[in-house]
């Protein structure tokens, strides 16, 4: 025997410790530990060592082999850590995946299908209507006739003396209540028209209206919904206030205020430092309706509620220009 | 409506802090949209104390006076001549804005620092005076903010009122409220209410020709009056709302506005032909010049004010010059009216006006509040402008407005409203704003409205009234009970949101573009002067000429849209967009609205990656997408048809194709051609899908059928056929699937190639067909027979040959 088992491990350490690459740590320990490696060889041989000694060198050499296999492992892990990227065989798993095909839905879609989902899970059935109306439709038979100051709550588009773009969903209260006899639970979202267009309106946007008619149906009832909404789209500790409003056709009306999503009721820009944001505007539907579509206002009441789409997005998403709904700039599209 | 605190306060007692009381008056239907102290300027003006006094070297007229503001002295250039050691002003330091529209500003005035401002009553919009320095009172301390040293300020609510409350389109109005909602009294300018009748009846006279329109008209006379700019009090109470002070006479007529809501008109008595008021409808091609110069055409609706000759004002809209108040003016006749809120709303539209008059007539005024705003406004202009007032008033009031009662059952209300409430509260409710109340014997309430609540008519209204003073916050809040029965769900909406998630699945972005467009897109797209795209529907008042007509195609929008992307940089691009487009049945007709999916592919198929090279998307990858789009819709597999030149229009004629299902068009597909790229600026090609929903919808089925699965393993072969190149695949593979072979379960295209060995003009088609049957593992001579006679049927329809 040339090398004492020592000088092996000695000499097996030191290369190990400056080997600089995968490949070279397999060499070394083909070298020392492989079958016909230094180590291996060193044991072979113990037999042919005086029989006193045998234990000993043999206790030796097995002590040096399991040194070495630790030191192997340990500078695998070593130049691992130094040359993540340098792999003998498999995948690197850092690099990017092939992209799957992924489409971003309109926030306006995704808001939209929330808002109804809520309300489905209320009873609401989902309507549509036409975005083109009468101005039967869109204000007679809502209580709003023509030369009524009410007008000029919605700046309208016309296309004919009769026939206007819708300036909001409503219309659809007394298109379903012609449709169908009462009780009645429908919420309809859908695109609606006002003739104004500056930083914060474009002439194009979204509400969505609801009605509900039965027999026994309070303001309380309205508040109950309404507040249930609100929680349910907006956190569930979200303060709601009712404050008396005017529509033409519901009576009484309120505006809903709900406590700023942004600074918690604090004041900030967003809510002109009042801490309360109008999001909705409802009321209990107006006799008027009733009789217009032939209702009985005897037994049946009921309430309507309408809201602007953008609006809830906006503080929903913290979206600060309403336009950018209408831009479709790719870089906004991917956000969603 | 703006409300100053301190006019208001002449009316009703306000001993709550102006934030609160503007928080209780939101939450009662008075919106409060601003609130601030229309005197904060005050706050930065202090009393000033004369130190030294020394003439200014450059200038005869100034002098430069060391000012003690309390913390320290400061140098002001002042010219005015009351100036004086010891004496206390008014010294508005740097930063302040006063009411003239001076800020005030650190200064070098010919040479010699100043800091502040030395200052006049009116400069300060204090009082009248501007002969010298408003002189401040001794005992006051230097360095003190003119706001407390004086306890200046006044605070101004704006108010966001809804079209239903014209009551409140006046100080007395607010102030009944805010008594209501305080609980304090409303106290009115008490007045002596004059005759009806006296020596005015001699001097003038009123005819009402059209009393349907002007239900009452009254007036008083005031002789020997001398027209000159108001005293400050009066001054300031109308800046104080933000309206300018024009003369007395005029100011009263706006003062009395604003305190009553009644709209006044003040003539000039001498130039009223025949001292007449005749009220009439203006006669066929009249004409008319308002007191703001400008000159109207009237129409036969127009009610008007005329004396004995000619009109002398647009009735509740605005005055005319021929006899508006001028300097000169000796005597005035004052009008104040009711008129019919309708024509007066007309009558503004039409003209374009619309002043604070006509937009109280047009919600509704008060028909028993004329008199006394007519008696408030002839005793102030009595005492402000002198002259005598004519004995009596005249009182044209042929029809009185009746007022109905309306009866009100606490039950209903209590179930309407979700309140628990007993009659008597709700009758003190009603009474705390001035309704008359009283109990019938079947428990209910029978209830007047005061004549100045025009909006309240039935019971509704009343409950509102009741919910609004209760508080709606401290309604309790509850849930309808529900009912089980629920409708079948809206398929045309199910089928339309599974489209957009399908869409989003193949990796396209969900666009939603304006439903209007311009005039012009048919052109721009190329359309045939007879493609019913051009069926366009006007928008009689657009926005801008981009906006003026709906839209009768998504392919503008998204073309658009890409433009507007490729502008940033965006090269890419995957976008699809649902919504309606409107085919016009005239103007006076609803359009169609026909829901549609449009998509559009544009830039690299994928994006480019280390696995990936980067290849532009072409043809095949949109109508890929309209195949597996209709295929997971579980429709049948559509047809897709080459368009020919003529209908092509904005796609390229051999790279378009109409998309057909069961014989019916649902849309189209193809390559944007480069005219119409070039029409909307765009440098890259773009591949586009249109379909129609609404004809695409009824052949959805509610559910796929199921058939069962093979139990039996299939037998595949191919056949590689050798056509001309202008064969089409889909010609053969419909002659394959035609062929009706029971056992033949599916065919597909595995490859193409045209090129050498393969002649010019040429092209070799790979075919894989799968033959299955369902009762027996298929023996291959079956199978065989079956192909090798296909391969010879298709052989000769479509004089092909076999690969060498």
């Amino acid at each position: 025997m040339d090398k004492t088992i020592d000088d092996i491990q000695a000499e097996a350490l030191a290369a190990l410790e400056s080997a600089e690459t995968a490949e070279e740590v397999g060499r070394l320990s083909v070298r020392y530990l492989g079958r016909k490696g230094l180590v291996t060889q060193y044991l072979r041989n113990i037999s042919s060592l005086p029989e006193n000694e045998r234990p000993d060198a043999g206790k030796k050499a097995n002590q040096t082999k399991k040194i070495l296999e630790q030191a192997i492992k340990s500078a695998e892990k070593r130049i691992a850590a130094q040359q993540k990227t340098e792999l003998v065989g498999g995948v690197d798993v850092t690099l990017p995946g092939r992209p799957a095909p992924r489409g971003h839905m309109h926030p306006i879609t995704q808001i939209t299908r929330r808002i109804c989902d809520i309300f489905v899970r209320m009873g609401f059935d989902i309507v549509e209507g036409p975005e083109v109306e009468s101005d039967y439709y869109n204000f007679e038979a809502l209580n709003i006739p023509k030369n009524h100051p009410a007008r000029d709550m919605q700046d309208t588009f016309y296309i004919a003396e009769n026939i206007v773009l819708r300036t909001h969903t409503s219309p659809l209260q007394v298109r379903m209540m012609e449709q169908y006899p009462p009780p009645l639970r429908v919420v309809a979202p859908g695109k609606v028209y006002r003739c104004d267009s500056d930083l914060t309106h474009t002439p194009m946007f979204h509400q969505i209206e609801g009605l509900l008619v039965d027999e026994e149906v309070s303001f309380g009832d309205l508040k109950g919904v309404l507040t249930e909404f609100v929680q349910k789209v907006f956190d569930p500790d979200t303060s709601i206030r009712f404050r008396p409003s005017f529509f033409p056709f519901t009576e009484p009306s309120a505006e809903v205020d709900i406590q700023c999503v942004m600074c918690r009721g604090r004041g900030c820009k967003v809510c002109s430092h009042t801490g309360w944001l109008e999001v909705l505007g409802c009321g209990m539907v107006h006799p008027a309706l009733f009789e217009n579509v032939g209702y009985d206002t005897r037994r049946y009441c009921g309430f309507a509620f309408g809201m602007g789409i953008e609006r809830i997005a906006m503080l929903k998403y913290g979206i600060n220009d309403i336009r950018l709904f209408f831009e479709s700039d790719d870089r906004f599209l991917r956000q969603f | 409506m703006i409300i100053s605190l301190n006019w208001l306060k002449t009316y009703v007692s306000v001993e709550t802090d102006p934030e609160n009381l503007a928080e209780r008056m939101t939450m009662t239907g008075l919106e409060v949209e601003a609130l601030y102290d229309r005197l904060a300027y005050l706050k930065s003006v202090v009393v000033g104390r004369l130190t030294q006094i020394t003439p200014h070297p450059n200038a005869d007229k100034l002098k430069i006076c060391r000012v003690d503001i309390g913390n320290k002295t400061i140098p002001v250039v002042c010219g005015a001549p009351n100036v004086q050691v010891g004496a206390k002003f008014p010294c508005a330091l740097a930063g302040t804005c006063l009411p003239g529209g001076i800020t005030v500003e650190p200064a070098v005035i010919r040479g010699t620092a100043s800091e502040g401002m030395l200052c006049s009553e009116r400069e300060l919009g204090l009082g009248k005076d501007s002969a010298g320095l408003m002189a401040l009172d001794d005992d006051l301390e230097a360095g003190l903010s003119l706001a407390l040293a004086l306890g200046l300020s006044d605070m101004v609510f704006e108010i966001g009122l809804t079209p239903n409350r014209p009551d409140c389109l006046s100080f007395i109005g607010i102030a009944r409220e805010v008594a209501a909602l305080t609980g304090s009294r409303l106290t009115l300018p008490a007045l002596e209410m004059p005759l009806n009748s006296g020596a005015i009846d001699e001097m003038a006279a009123v005819d009402i020709k059209a009393p349907e329109l002007c239900p009452r008209y009254a007036t008083r006379l005031l002789t020997q009056i001398k027209v000159a700019p108001s005293p400050f009090w009066l001054q300031d109470r109308l800046i104080s709302i933000g309206l300018k002070p024009i003369n007395n006479i005029v100011d009263i007529t706006n003062f009395v506005m604003m305190e009553t809501g009644q709209p006044l008109h003040a003539f000039d008595f001498d130039r009223l032909s025949g001292h007449r008021i005749v009220v009439r409808t203006a006669g066929g091609n009249e004409s008319f010049t308002t007191l703001d110069g400008k000159t109207h055409h009237l129409n036969e609706e127009t009610l008007m004010i005329c004396d004995a000759e000619k009109p002398v004002a647009v009735a509740g809209v605005m005055g005319g010059e021929n006899s508006e108040i001028a300097d000169s003016t000796r005597h005035v006749l004052i009008e104040s009216a009711y008129f019919d809120p309708v024509s007066i709303r007309k009558t503004a539209k039409r003209l374009g006006i619309n002043t604070d008059a006509s937009h109280r007539f047009e919600r509704g005024v008060d028909p028993e509040g004329t008199i006394y705003a007519l008696e408030r406004a002839a005793r102030l202009m009595a005492d402000v402008c002198g002259g005598t007032l004519i004995k009596g008033l005249i009182d044209a009031y042929p029809n009185p407005v009746e007022i109905h009662p309306i009866e009100l059952d606490p039950d209903r209300a209590n179930k309407h409203l979700g309140t628990d409430l007993s009659a008597s509260e709700m009758q003190a409710l009603l009474e705390s704003v001035d309704f008359t109340v009283t109990q019938t014997e079947t428990g209910r309430l029978s209830v007047l409205a005061p004549s100045f609540r025009v909006d309240v008519s039935r019971p509704e209204d009343l409950m509102e009234e009741i919910a609004r003073l209760w508080g709606y916050n401290r309604i309790v809040t509850t849930f309808p009970k529900t009912r089980v029965q629920t409708r079948l769900p809206n398929r045309a909406r199910i089928v339309k949101e599974s489209i957009k998630d399908i869409m989003c699945g193949f990796g396209f972005n969900e666009a939603i573009n304006y439903s209007f467009t311009a005039r012009a897109a048919c052109d721009r797209l190329a359309l045939p002067q007879d493609d019913e795209k051009r069926r366009l529907l006007d928008i009689l008042n657009p926005l801008t000429e981009e906006q003026a007509v709906m839209r009768t195609s998504l392919v503008p929008g998204l073309l658009e849209t890409l433009q507007r992307n490729l502008a940033h940089q965006i090269k890419d691009l995957k976008l699809f967009e649902t919504g309606k487009i409107f085919l016009s049945n005239g103007q006076e007709h609803l359009p169609e609205e026909t829901e549609t999916l449009a998509a559009l592919w544009s830039g690299n198929r994928k994006p480019a990656g280390w696995h990936t090279q980067a290849e532009p998307c072409d043809f095949y990858d949109l109508k890929g997408v309209a195949e597996s789009l209709i295929e997971s819709l579980n429709v049948a597999a559509p047809v897709f048809i080459p368009l020919p030149a003529d209908r092509a229009a904005y796609m390229r004629a051999g790279c378009s194709a109409a998309i057909q299902l069961n014989e019916t068009e649902i849309g189209v597909i193809g390559e944007i051609n480069p005219t119409v790229l070039n029409n909307f600026d765009l440098k890259q090609t773009a591949f586009v899908l249109e379909l129609n929903l609404h004809r695409l919808m009824p052949m959805i089925p509610d559910v796929p059928e199921f058939s069962p699965i093979p139990k039996f393993p299939g037998v595949s072969r191919d056949i590689t056929l050798i056509v001309d190149g202008a064969v089409a695949a889909g010609d053969i593979l419909r002659c394959i699937n035609d062929s009706n072979e029971p056992l033949l379960e599916n065919v597909s295209i595995f490859d193409l190639y045209s090129g050498p060995p393969i002649a010019e003009g040429k092209k070799s088609i790979s075919f894989r067909l799968m033959y299955r049957s369902s009762a027996e593992t298929l023996a291959d001579e079956t199978i065989n027979r079956i192909h090798d006679n296909l391969t010879a049927h298709l052989i000769h329809t479509f004089n092909a040959s076999l690969p060498a």
